[in-house]
């Protein structure tokens, strides 16, 4: 029962930073533009993030100057992209390349240091409950803000004007435009919150999952967030079930390796990243009549007057 | 008043020709601003960084080391970029190309195998790296799985199959433990120009995939349809051309030559397999792909401008202690700058009152 109640916690500490950095990616997707920076803006969130809770002694603020960092790498992103109409997949690989050479270079002060990780709820009673007590009442304050985020980004896409708006300019960007929304405007603010939330999703892995940081600790979670939001069909609900079925793997292929089970470990760390590839391979079949992207998804849009 | 971004009538010549030189004149100034910030001085800085390297023969050698698998590799993203298929997987391919040959030179240490050797990995190299990248293309084009995102998977895995190798079944019995392979066998190794020098054959090789690569596309039917297809996809189809075909064929090549440039990489100037053979040579490639505007004589240029960047970091680092990530953030900056550039080939800036209506109204 220890062991089981062991997984599922660390199966949701795992799939939160993929859920934020997801949630963020399928708001800027579906506002039709395709931000391929996750993995860069994660790891320069991870840096900024680290420092600052270093320096301050504050998880919060670490937690915040993560999300700061986030949106001005995506401002970067959004600068070429929307700006100057460059290529969005070649401008989220430079993104990329630029956020990791960045976070080697902030974060070289501090590799080895360690913080105290963020703090794990705690309600007498309640999360004294057997089994299900410290798996809904004693997670940190991250794992709660994730799945308010997406319940939040759910009731702003289907329930809101403004979510309406946004999913249009996603899908027919010249009809937007020609009913007066503007469409640039619009999928800027689009980019800074994927860029927001994927500086926090970076800010989670040294603040909260591991309280030290290392040079490329984001290993690849943000491809990995960026195929969610395929697999997700860019609906938010289908985003968590994602998120922690990737944890899920992560997290057994680790138990696995502890157990000892002879298989050597590296064929079970590359477990996620096939999983990956199945699954979109998978999803991308089993779609018939269409695609399920938005229809503009990373077109380049220029208005014309 | 406001800035707007603006279709030109047609593409500007002019600032196609200049465009990859603003952006390394405006990469330099920003990283006169980093290395200000870092408390160096700029002046020093950049002559570390781009004069020195090329003042001693040593370093000239080294620079074409470095460009060999630089040029390989974005030789044939550069088909895949012009056929409109993101292949960004190179460095597993890369990686790929160097186990698979491995393989060869490993177990045929110590036998009395003849030259046959070094082409027989060569050729295996470029297999694997070939069958390695039609896996994202396979998926592609037969399910529409994206290739992006399945190409950099596949990085990861190449990445743990050969940390497994070297610290498993192929370890170096008598390598101290550490997770290298033996010294490769002189006929499993690729021969050096200059005795004693660190030129090696390779970078012949990369010469003559430049020139394939510039006859391809520009002397054959398949270079005319890899180009079409992507510059006009509307257009290629009433002509008939099949564009998932070409996204197989140009991830084959170019998956060919990264594995071809990883086996040269390991049986040149590395020696033996290892993790870290490469400092992210598939990914740099890209930014050289593009700084070389997709064409080969452009990449040649670019993959040696690009390797002096990696041959200046190093020497930056021991001489004036400045990080090596600079490299890297130097390498991502001048990506934004090229694509920036680019742009303006086909826009141009125009400022704009904001308020035009009540202008007119006032009248």
């Amino acid at each position: 029962m220890e062991l089981v109640e062991a997984i599922i916690l660390s199966v949701l500490a795992a799939s939160t930073p993929l859920l934020l950095a997801a949630t963020g990616e399928l708001v800027t997707e579906r506002s039709g533009v395709l931000n391929l920076g996750v993995e860069g803006m994660m790891i320069v969130g991870a840096a900024c993030g680290f420092g600052a809770a270093w320096l301050s002694g504050s998880i919060i603020f670490g937690a915040f100057c993560g999300v700061v960092a986030g949106i001005l790498m995506s401002l970067i992103f959004a600068l070429m992209a929307l700006g100057l109409a460059v290529n969005q997949v070649a401008t989220g690989l430079a993104l990329t390349i630029l956020g990791i050479g960045l976070s080697g270079l902030i974060g070289a002060g501090f590799v080895g240091e360690r913080i105290t990780p963020a703090p794990h709820l705690y309600i007498p009673g309640l999360t004294d409950i057997p089994l299900a007590g410290r798996i809904l009442f004693g997670e940190d304050a991250f794992v709660y803000l994730s799945i308010a985020l997406v319940v939040g980004v759910w009731w702003f896409l289907y329930r809101t004007r403004a979510g309406l708006i946004l999913r249009a300019c996603g899908d027919n960007h010249v009809s937007a435009h020609a009913l007066g929304y503007p469409v640039l405007r619009i999928r800027l603010y689009a980019v800074m919150f994927g860029g927001a939330c994927a500086g926090l999703a970076g800010a989670y892995l040294p603040l909260a999952y591991t309280p030290f940081f290392i040079p490329g600790m984001t290993a690849g979670r943000g491809w990995i967030a960026l195929a969610l939001t395929v697999f997700a069909s860019w609906r938010p609900a289908r985003l968590v079930v994602g998120a922690y079925l990737f944890g899920a793997v992560t997290i057994l292929q680790l138990h696995a390796q502890g157990a000892g089970i002879g298989i050597p470990s590296q064929f079970m760390s590359s477990l996620p990243y096939l999983a990956t590839i199945i699954v979109l391979v998978l999803l991308s079949r089993a779609r018939t009549g269409g695609s399920t992207a938005p229809a503009a998804l990373g077109t380049v849009f220029v208005p014309d007057r | 008043m406001r800035l707007v971004l603006e279709k030109r009538a047609e593409r500007s010549t002019i600032i196609a020709l200049i465009s990859p030189l603003i952006a390394i004149g405006l990469t330099i100034v920003t990283l006169c601003i980093l290395f200000a910030i870092l408390g160096k001085n700029p002046i020093s800085a950049l002559a570390v960084y781009f004069i020195d390297p090329l003042t001693d023969g040593y370093s000239l050698q080294e620079i074409a080391v470095k460009a060999t698998p630089l040029v390989m590799i974005a030789i044939g993203l550069s088909l895949c970029y012009l056929a409109n298929a993101w292949n960004i997987g190179a460095e597993g391919q890369f990686l790929i190309g160097a186990v698979a040959g491995s393989w060869l030179a490993v177990k045929t240490q110590g036998t009395d195998a003849g030259h046959w050797v070094l082409p027989a990995m060569l050729a295996l190299g470029a297999i694997a790296g070939a069958l390695y990248a039609l896996i994202p293309a396979i998926c592609k084009v037969r399910f529409g799985a994206s290739e992006i995102l399945t190409s950099l998977m596949l990085v990861y895995v190449a990445d743990l199959l050969l940390d497994y190798l070297v610290r498993g079944p192929w370890r170096d019995p008598q390598g101290f433990n550490f997770p290298t392979t033996a010294e490769f066998d002189p006929v499993a190794t690729v021969p050096t120009l200059i005795e004693g020098g660190r030129l090696h054959l390779g970078s012949i090789v990369a010469l003559l995939v430049v020139a394939a690569g510039a006859v391809l596309l520009g002397r054959t039917i398949k270079g005319f349809e890899i180009r079409v297809v992507g510059a006009a996809p509307r257009a290629a189809r009433f002509g008939g051309f099949n564009a998932n075909q070409l996204v197989l064929l140009t991830f084959a090549i170019s998956g060919a030559l990264a594995g071809l440039a990883g086996i040269i990489e390991v049986a040149g100037p590395v020696g033996h397999l290892q993790p870290g053979i490469s400092p992210g040579y598939g990914f740099t490639a890209i930014i050289v792909a593009f700084l070389g505007r997709l064409n080969p004589i452009g990449i040649l240029i670019a993959g040696l401008f690009l390797a002096l960047t990696f041959i200046g970091g190093e020497q930056a680092q021991i001489a004036m202690k400045i990080p090596l990530d600079v490299t890297k953030v130097f390498q991502g900056i001048l990506l934004f700058y090229v694509l920036a550039c680019d742009s303006l080939i086909l826009y141009r800036f125009r400022l704009i009152s904001t308020s035009p209506k009540v202008q007119s109204g006032a009248r």
